[in-house]
């Protein structure tokens, strides 16, 4: 194996052996959200026409699934090898800075995939859903999959402890998951309110992943993947520019 | 002449601590080098900039020939560094923890070298064992087997025996003198002087980020630590004007420090003119130890 596909699946097995934790978790976490939430809110809340509020909830929960469990792998891991000291043993082999971002980058895309996957599998029993659009459907959540997982690598390389990334997953990827229109159509908010998810990121990737299940969305989709792409982007080239500079890795 | 290791006036500044002040020390193929120093005097950083785990900020390193910024993946694929830090990825067994550290490197089919390592260092017991499960002593080798995987020509060892027992050492030394008999280059940093004295063919000494000695031991021990000699004489007080530094006078035996062999002849020669009469002599061979205090001493 080369240096990349062992970095990726070292990444890989790593999250497959407490699949438990990584993957599981998560699954059970979703249904809960879409049997409280479409208990409490189902009928009461107004979205496309033809669509029930548990079917608009589905690729929502499924989304947001993807994208914090892309961020988790790879900023928990990166934080861990950091704080235990075994993040030499992938800084002493010659591992070029893309390898090493493009192995970490694919293993959270995975790892979201495979939660995203298992949400999808979970719910279909309970809620009927049809892809009238399935190529959407996988763009969105690969390039959502992706941003999260450099996003989870520039945190991993910036952190110096558990503390910080705990910080930036509950104080922004939560908020950001949570307020993108996962659990409701952003057309139902007041206008202030609309405008303010427009600078919501996560917004554009729950909103074009829904439009490949449904056809509709709140804002066109080639514009939602265009926005999505150059954040993924830049946090790429951040991510890149840390790597290449050894910030806080090649002290 | 390429060098296993060749550093040229190195600096690293951690913001206002100059932790490397100009260091420059070439190690030659083969050679079973010592780099020793007190704490704190920047032997891990030189060893973290050999290894590329730290950027050097002024100077060259080069690792047989391969600069080890602008030639990384050369550089290191010819080092094997056995960190000082106990660590270990508790995800893992022993060998998914070997297997993977080869693959690091780009090699494919390394079973049969893993299987090898894993046998010289013991660890055949606990192959399929979690890293987690294993005891310190236990995970210093597979740390040793880890820099072992891609059969590095240059290995570079931490403290590769802080805190180990006596049975681990010496045979985790047997086995590193072999591989140097091998061909294989050994940089060495260590705490347990002994051992130094008794493996290295050379040595540096660092104090403050500077190397203060840097010589083969042989010449060490000749040129700094002298020769301690002891005697009990037929009386109770020695010549006067013996002309050497005396230790310790405790009623008719005495210590005396002699720079050299002829500093022994010249002393027995003041003796006898003195009449007195040696009861019982004991001559200390020099020792690292002494070498160190004085050559720290000195800067």
């Amino acid at each position: 194996m080369g240096s990349f596909t062992t970095l990726l699946y070292k990444e890989t097995l790593r999250f497959w052996k407490v699949s438990f934790q990584t993957v599981a978790a998560p699954v059970l976490m979703a249904l809960l959200y879409l049997v409280v939430f479409a208990h409490a809110l189902g009928g009461r809340m107004p979205i496309y026409d033809q669509v029930s509020y548990a079917q608009f909830l589905v690729p929502g929960l499924v989304m947001m699934s993807v994208l914090q469990n892309a961020f988790a792998n790879s900023s928990s891991s990166l934080i861990q090898s950091k704080i235990t000291g075994n993040v030499v043993f992938m800084l002493l082999p010659p591992i070029s800075y893309l390898e090493f971002f493009g192995a970490y980058v694919l293993a959270s895309v995975i790892r979201g995939l495979v939660v995203g996957v298992g949400v999808l599998a979970v719910t279909v029993w309970f809620v009927d859903l049809r892809m009238v659009a399935p190529l959407w459907v996988f763009g969105f959540a690969l390039l959502g999959a992706a941003m999260l997982g450099a996003l989870g690598l520039v945190a991993g390389i910036w952190a110096d402890k558990f503390d910080q990334i705990a910080a930036f997953q509950n104080f922004v990827i939560l908020p950001l998951t949570f307020l993108s229109g996962v659990f409701y159509s952003i057309r139902t908010l007041p206008e202030f309110w609309q405008a303010a998810s427009h600078l919501n990121p996560f917004f554009y990737m729950i909103d074009g992943f829904r439009y490949g299940f449904f056809g509709v969305s709140d804002f066109p989709p080639l514009a939602s993947l265009a926005v999505v792409a150059v954040s993924f982007a830049l946090l790429s080239a951040a991510c890149l520019l840390m790597l290449r500079s050894g910030y806080k890795l090649r002290q | 002449m390429t060098f296993a290791i060749e550093a040229l006036n190195v600096e690293k500044r951690y913001g206002a601590l100059q932790a490397l002040a100009g260091v420059s020390l070439a190690v030659a193929e083969g050679e079973f080098f010592g780099l020793l120093g007190p704490n704190g005097a920047g032997k891990t950083t030189l060893i973290s900039i050999i290894a590329g785990l730290a950027r050097a900020s002024a100077g060259k390193v080069r690792v047989m020939g391969a600069d080890v910024v602008d030639d990384y993946r050369r550089a290191r694929r010819m080092l094997g560094v056995v960190p000082q830090e106990l660590v270990f990825d508790p995800f893992f067994t022993v060998r998914e923890t070997l297997r993977i550290q080869s693959g690091y490197f780009g090699l494919r089919k390394n079973d049969s070298w893993i299987d090898e390592v894993i046998h010289y260092l013991d660890l055949g017991a606990k192959a399929d064992a979690n890293m987690r499960t294993l005891s310190g002593g236990m995970k210093r080798r597979v740390l040793v087997a880890q820099a072992l995987v891609h059969k590095p020509p240059v290995i570079v060892l931490d403290e590769p025996t802080a805190g180990v027992d006596v049975e681990l050492r010496q045979g985790l030394w047997k086995f590193i003198r072999r591989l140097n008999r091998d061909g294989h280059t050994i940089v060495l940093t260590t705490h347990y002087l002994e051992e130094a004295e008794e493996l290295c063919d050379r040595i540096a000494m660092l104090k403050a980020g500077r190397v203060v000695a840097l010589d083969s031991t042989r010449n060490l021990l000749e040129n700094f630590s002298g020769l301690v000699l002891k005697l009990r004489l037929d009386r109770d007080a020695l010549p006067a004007d013996l002309g050497v530094e005396v230790l310790a006078n405790d009623g008719g035996r005495f210590t005396l420090r002699l720079r050299d062999y002829a500093g022994l002849e010249e002393v027995l020669h003041r003796l006898r003119e003195a009449g007195a009469t040696i009861r019982e002599l004991e001559l200390e061979p020099p020792d690292l130890e002494e070498v160190f205090l004085r050559v720290m001493a000195k800067h």
